[in-house]
């Protein structure tokens, strides 16, 4: 039997071909246009808390070390007002199977798959999260395939990238390499048809369920390393699960600590771009995800997202690419460990955040990622001078995305700076004004879009006037 | 040409959306350029590389496509030495 493999009419299959590649039928969960039952959807993969780290002590995945960073809090403080620059503590997250956090997303989807009878996993992904489907595919005795935007028109795919496809294949994963472009998801559409392996998107129950662990262990870590609870978590921002997750475990073990996203700012450069696709320092941490992932989180290969980061955010800093490259290199030589630049997005926010803290308030960042060759500050740095962007010391608020990237001289340059979260509730209101015009929205619609901002009705009403 | 045994690693590559048949939302930039694939696999038949061939992937699908690279390997590395690094956190900027 030939099918119609066209882009469109692929595309049109997309919800048969989610549901059996998933098992999971998103339409019980409706409640009207816009609105669909949250809570159930995540509670009805029969997972509790005691499950998720049960399962993922299985293959090796959390109860990483928490580490208090005392020199980057002393020189924090050196350049602070007096009073100020709070204790930062870093979750080592790298300690995970495959290096990163996207190990304990990829553990419940591999799990399912397994017990679902599924033969393999497939994932679309840019990077440690295909090596983390793979790692715990390899666990479970599961095939895997990774479907990867890996280079540009000319054949060219910049050393991160390229890393992370190599670590998928060590654990055994087939990489499929595509060129840049948005049908990476068409091609993953054709290639779960084909194959019937299961879908482990980053943005189903399970792939958020996987990191509750991550903020439930950060608490308990907290309590016991300080005798209190931590003021502020700093989350690295992309598509938003991290933070959703992260923010959803802290909240089940009692932690009301501030949950501050931190991205990368590349504005100016355009994430479908041939042209600009070479010209980002970062692949992923990025405001090219951060922003329109919290703003809809629905734009995801799934019917509806867990990952829904607007719903637990209290505040979003952005820093630039020079910023997180010079943290990254004085974690180094400051704090003895070597780690991923795109990790340490969040802890050159916590930087910038500390600052401005209480010395006896604590600031965790909840994240880092492994590092080696090509994933490494050097090895980006190298590829964009060769990619013609300047490189140099100096204020990096010079830095021009795609132009030049500018590492502080100095630590007190190290700023960041606040994202207006009220504009990116709006946005996300006229976004979701675009799928149905507000007067239309139900009453569940309209419950539903202010719990997902983190608002009120009272606020909806208000902010829906100045749209 | 230099024949290719049946069962070589090889990377293929095949053109998956010519520029006209991509996805509406592209950009112009990229539009301008077919969507590509590169697969890597064990090699079916000898073939010759340039030609039409088809891989069995570490997952055991048949694919086909043009066959590009000989035992595909990595090279990626930590880059050349970016001298603007060496200096941070020596103590002196703190």
């Amino acid at each position: 039997m030939s099918r119609d493999n066209t882009y469109q009419a692929v595309m049109a299959r997309k919800n048969e071909i989610m549901k059996s590649s998933m098992g999971l039928d998103y339409e019980v969960y409706r409640q009207g246009e816009l609105a669909f039952d949250y809570e159930r959807m995540m509670n009805d993969c029969g997972f509790t808390l005691e499950d998720i780290i049960r399962i993922q002590a299985e293959t090796k995945v959390g109860n990483t070390p928490m580490f208090e960073l005392h020199n980057l809090t002393r020189a924090v403080r050196k350049i602070s007002a007096p009073g100020k620059g709070a204790r930062i503590f870093l979750k080592d997250e790298a300690a995970n199977a495959s290096g990163s956090f996207k190990a304990r997303r990829a553990s419940i989807s591999a799990y399912v798959a397994a017990q679902k009878g599924y033969k393999g996993v497939i994932a679309a992904t840019s990077g440690n999260y295909g090596a983390a489907v793979a790692s715990q595919a390899a666990q479970r005795g599961l095939r895997c395939i990774i479907v990867q935007e890996v280079f540009d028109s000319h054949g060219i795919g910049q050393p991160e990238i390229v890393e992370k496809g190599r670590k998928c294949e060590a654990f055994g994963a087939e990489v499929i390499k595509l060129s840049v472009g948005p049908e990476l998801f068409y091609y993953l559409l054709l290639t779960l048809e084909e194959t019937g392996y299961f879908n482990a998107s980053l943005y189903t129950p399970f792939g958020i369920k996987g990191v509750e662990s991550l903020g439930s262990e950060l608490a308990v870590q907290i309590r016991a390393m300080t005798g209190r609870d931590p003021d502020a978590v700093v989350v690295t921002q992309a598509g938003g699960g991290n933070l959703t997750g992260t923010a959803r475990g802290m909240l089940a073990a009692g932690c009301r600590a501030q949950v501050v996203a931190c991205s990368v700012d590349l504005s100016g450069l355009h994430m479908a771009s041939d042209h600009d696709f070479n010209r980002k320092s970062f692949t992923t941490g990025h405001t090219g995800f951060g922003v329109p992932f919290a703003t809809w989180p629905d734009r995801v290969d799934v019917p509806r997202n867990a990952a829904r980061s607007l719903r637990y955010m209290d505040d979003y800093i952005l820093v630039n690419q020079g910023e997180v490259f010079y943290i990254t290199e004085l974690l180094a030589k400051m704090e003895g460990i070597e780690r991923g630049p795109a990790g340490n997005t969040s802890v050159t926010g916590a930087v910038a955040m500390a600052r401005e803290m209480d010395q006896d308030q604590i600031i965790v960042v909840q994240e880092t990622e492994y590092t080696g060759a090509g994933k490494h500050h050097n090895s980006q740095l190298a590829f964009a001078r060769k990619m013609g962007i300047e490189v140099r010391r100096g204020n990096p608020e010079e830095g021009v995305n795609g132009k030049s990237i500018v590492i502080p001289e100095h630590l007190s340059q190290v700023k960041g700076r606040k994202q207006d979260m009220e504009k990116l509730r709006v946005s996300y209101l006229k976004n979701a004004a675009k799928q149905l015009a507000p007067e239309k929205w139900s009453d569940a619609d309209r419950r539903f879009v202010a719990a997902d901002v983190k608002k009120d009705l009272a606020w909806l009403d208000a902010a829906l006037k100045s749209i | 040409m230099n024949k290719i045994l049946a069962g070589t690693w090889v990377e293929i590559e095949k053109v998956l959306l010519t520029p006209e048949q991509r996805a509406p939302q592209v950009p112009e930039d990229t539009r301008a350029t077919p969507y590509v694939m590169k697969v890597a696999g064990f090699l079916v038949a000898d073939a010759e590389l340039g030609s039409e061939t088809e891989v069995r992937t570490l997952s055991g699908r048949k694919v086909s496509g043009v066959l590009k690279v000989v035992r595909p390997h990595y090279e990626h590395s930590f880059g050349e030495t970016i001298e603007e690094l060496l200096t941070i956190g020596l103590g002196g900027e703190l």
